[in-house]
């Protein structure tokens, strides 16, 4: 077992050595740069430091260590079970509504334990945003979806309210397309629109952090590559994990990879690095499709 | 194996074919709802064409009798049936001559009938109808017009004469109303004075001799009005030669069936229609409206609902959202679910021991002393009843809100929540108005459950006549202590506790179709709101 808790060592070189045929080279759609420099020299963002998580006895997170930094996008991959949206989940406590779990070992957000007692639950979910498998919109207007987590916080002004939903719609790339029917309802609009309400919505209340979860299983290719967009978009103001199944998404879309197999972090790295010389036999054949 | 299936007679075959699709069980499911539909429309149509005939005007027939001669509607036919020979029923009217309004005679002795045209049916404010003739109108002993011209005259003269009579009933009803209570009102602020208080005392008999004085006028008026009203009589004769002289202000509606074609019959039709849905009831119940029981019936449910939906939906929101699954919650759900079987009559002998005359009783202490013995509060009266109805029905409201709140997804829990919402902000904005369809369900079937229970109210607050509503243009407007007038009760009343039962049967009927209709309305009101409900919703199938 190599040691999968340390991050690799920052590689400012962007040679990749031997470009097999699975190199991120290839994956990489036309015109987006490679993982930029900032993105290793970045401060770390959420920090996992020895998680272990239990649903009653069983465990599905064995010993997990982490760094997500800061302005990065990180990709978690791995076989169905593997405990990828067990993980993301712990991260902003939503696993707290499940009854019978139990965390121990520790998440820092900015440095803050999540998991100290005391700590203000609600508060740090307002600063991580989350964006689910399926999209979820409220059956509300299109409008209301967007400012629900602004009027919660108790924000009154119509103003403020009307700029944020510009600003969050025109972020998720859905201005044009809904600007005319925002007191429409949610539910009468397309399944990828949808889920860009729902990161929208997400956007809307500034947070730190985008967790998503597989956000574009459902979507077809083109909805697919908007949402990448977005997401490469997103990154200069946003740290965001995302989980997804997709080996070709993980590499365009991400600057570090981590990849888990029944509830332990196997590898994680750069991008680039996972995918093309992986230091792990199993993450080479998950990756190439031996198996999972 | 194959073999033998196919060796099989064909007739066995196919019905092995037949019970395998399951058509039996679409046969057999719809015969049961065209059996049900057929027995909710055979009741419903039932106690239509029973009840809604009954204001039809029909024919007055005279024949002569060993006894005499007889004019009436006929109202029954019976068949020979053994020694008892035919018979056919009158309806002869003139209780305060005959002593019944109905009579039966043996058609063999029934001689030749016919149908005068100047045959009268008169409604009378009092002792039922009068059927007959008019022989004339005087006024002041001077006799207007006699004979045919009579009847003309006579209607002549309705409209004027009714009006003076409502005047009277307003007076009567509001104006003296207000100054009893006043004086009542006066009566017990004296008692409460101190005995020292000698200024309070004398402005109390100032403001109560003002008060006299108006009454005084008040008298007067309606002595006036009462003599002026006298003034106009009618005389009525019967078939067999007796008179009747009768104010004409005492006569709701002259009617003449044999000389009326089908579109005036039409009209008296809808009129005595118009007058029992809208119209207070007269002579114990069995004529006259019953508007008072309608408006007591929807008042009680409205306040029902208002009552039982929070009480329903907060013990709901307890137990699946807040409590923790274990054997209490499993215990209290159990619970709640046997509420809903308990007799009806035992929720009232509750109401009637906590409401009543615990709540009412220390209400009445508190608020009300200075009126005991008599009591407020501590009397059946429609918020008791109401409350008692609530209690009967949430258990309908709370599994039904059970229901709709487990089916909100969770899916949309975890969005509001990943998006910083506490739970009750979540359950607020999300939860509640995903399930407020099925709050609305519950609603509806708790409505159509409590429109229709008699045997609590009997204990907590319904009357046979109550002397005032509980909505009514008096300060303070809502008189929850006030007892009321309920359908059901009505039904019962009128139907079994009438002296004159045979008479107001066809008013059983036509409450009892009132009834369904009051609740049938109360229904659709309901399901209008769940739709536009759902409407708002989106279309969302949660
Ligand atoms: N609510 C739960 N109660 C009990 N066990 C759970 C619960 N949720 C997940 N698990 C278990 O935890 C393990 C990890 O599940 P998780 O959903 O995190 O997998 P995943 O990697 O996201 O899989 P997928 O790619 O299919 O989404 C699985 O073995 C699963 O059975
Ligand atoms: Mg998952």
């Amino acid at each position: 077992m190599p040691n999968p808790g340390a991050l690799m060592e920052p590689e400012l070189s962007r040679a990749i050595p031997e470009p097999g045929p699975q190199a991120a080279e290839a994956l990489r759609p036309r015109g987006l740069p490679l993982t930029d420099a900032a993105a290793i020299t970045a401060q770390p963002m959420l920090q996992v430091r020895n998680l272990d998580l239990y649903y009653g006895d069983k465990q599905a997170l064995h010993g997990v260590d982490l760094d997500v930094k800061e302005h990065t996008v990180m990709a978690f991959i791995g076989p169905s079970g593997c405990g990828k949206s067990t993980l993301l989940r712990a991260l902003n406590r939503m696993n707290d509504l499940i009854d019978g779990v139990r965390v121990q070992g520790s998440v820092l957000l900015a440095g803050q334990d999540l998991y100290a007692p005391g700590v203000d639950v609600i508060g740090l979910r307002k600063r991580m945003g989350m964006v689910f498998q399926k999209s979820n919109p409220f059956p509300k207007s299109i409008y209301e979806n967007v400012v629900y987590g602004l009027r919660i916080q108790g924000v009154r002004d119509r103003h403020a309210l009307d700029e944020a939903v510009e600003t969050s719609l025109k972020r998720a790339g859905l201005w044009d397309e809904v600007k005319d029917r925002l007191s429409e309802s949610a539910l009468g609009m397309s399944g990828g629109q949808q889920q860009r309400l729902c990161i929208a919505r997400a956007l809307a209340v500034k947070p730190e952090v985008l967790l998503m979860d597989e956000p574009c299983s459902a979507l077809d290719p083109i909805a697919t590559s908007r949402i990448e967009e977005l997401i490469f978009e997103l990154k200069k103001d946003y740290t965001i994990v995302i989980v997804t199944h997709n080996m070709q998404q993980a590499a365009r879309a991400s600057d570090y990879t981590a990849f888990f197999w029944l509830g332990k972090l196997i590898e994680v790295g750069l991008t680039e690095k996972v995918f093309t010389t992986p230091s792990e036999r199993m993450t080479e054949d998950y990756i190439t499709g031996r198996f999972g | 194996m194959a073999r033998n299936g196919t060796s099989l007679p064909s007739g066995l075959q196919r019905g092995r074919e037949f019970l395998r699709r399951g058509s039996a069980f679409v046969w057999l499911s719809a015969a049961a709802l065209a059996l049900s539909l057929l027995m909710i429309t055979g009741l419903v149509g039932f106690i239509a064409v029973k009840g809604l005939g009954f204001f039809w005007p029909r024919a007055l027939v005279q024949a002569t009798t060993p006894e005499g001669p007889l004019l009436g509607e006929i109202s029954a036919r019976e068949a020979a049936l053994g020694e008892e020979p035919a018979k056919v029923q009158f309806r002869v009217a003139n209780r305060d001559l005959y002593g019944q309004d109905f009579r039966w005679i043996k058609v063999a002795e029934l001689g030749a009938q016919q149908r005068p045209a100047d045959a009268v049916l008169v409604e009378r404010l009092e002792n039922g109808a009068f059927i007959g003739f008019v022989a004339s109108v005087s006024e002041n002993g001077r006799v207007l017009a006699s004979g045919d011209a009579a009847f003309e005259e006579a209607l002549g003269r309705l409209p004027e004469a009714q009006s003076l009579q409502g005047d009277i009933r307003t007076i009567e009803k509001d104006e003296v109303g207000t100054l009893n209570r006043r004086l009542e009102d006066l009566r017990l602020r004296r008692r409460g004075l101190a005995p020292a208080d000698a200024t309070a005392l004398a402005r109390l008999e100032a403001e109560e001799k003002a008060l006299r004085v108006r009454y005084e006028a008040l008298q007067t008026r309606l002595d006036g009005l009462r003599a002026k009203s006298a003034e106009l009589q009618i005389i009525l004769r019967t078939v067999d030669g007796q008179t009747k002289e009768i104010p004409l202000s005492a006569v709701v509606r002259l009617v003449a069936p044999n000389r009326t074609g089908i579109l005036g019959k039409a009209g008296i039709y809808a009129a005595r229609l118009w007058e029992f849905v809208s119209g207070d009831p007269r002579e114990s119940n069995t004529e006259g409206g019953i508007f008072p029981a309608i408006f007591g019936t929807v008042l009680m449910v409205l306040i029902m609902s208002l009552m039982v939906v929070p009480l329903g939906v907060v013990t709901a929101l307890f137990l699946r959202e807040y409590a923790r699954d274990g054997w209490l919650v499993r215990s209290v759900r159990v619970a709640v679910n046997n509420l809903a079987g308990v007799p009806s009559i035992v929720f009232g002998v509750f109401g009637l021991g906590f409401f009543v005359y615990t709540m009412g009783g220390a209400i009445d202490q508190a608020f009300f002393a200075d009126r005991l013995p008599t009591p407020t509060y501590g009397t059946g009266g429609i918020l008791w009843a109401s409350l008692t109805l609530a209690l009967l029905t949430v258990p309908v409201v709370v599994v039904a809100t059970e229901e709709a709140l487990s089916s909100v997804p969770r899916s949309l829990r975890e969005a509001s929540l990943a998006l910083g919402a506490t739970k009750w902000q979540t359950i607020w904005k999300v939860v509640l108005p995903g399930a407020a369809p099925g709050i609305l369900t519950g609603l509806i079937l708790a409505m159509a459950r409590g429109a229709g229970e008699v045997a609590p109210l009997m204990l907590t607050g319904v009357v046979k006549l109550a002397p005032a509503m509980p909505l009514d243009g008096q300060f303070p407007y809502f008189h929850f202590d006030r007892k009321f007038m309920h359908l059901g009760f009505h039904i019962y009343d009128v139907g079994f506790q009438s002296p004159n039962s045979e008479a107001a049967k066809p008013m059983v009927y036509m409450t009892a179709l009132l009834l369904l209709l009051v609740v049938v309305a109360l229904n659709l009101f309901a399901l209008r709101l769940r739709r536009r409900l759902r409407e708002r919703l989106g279309g969302s199938t949660f």
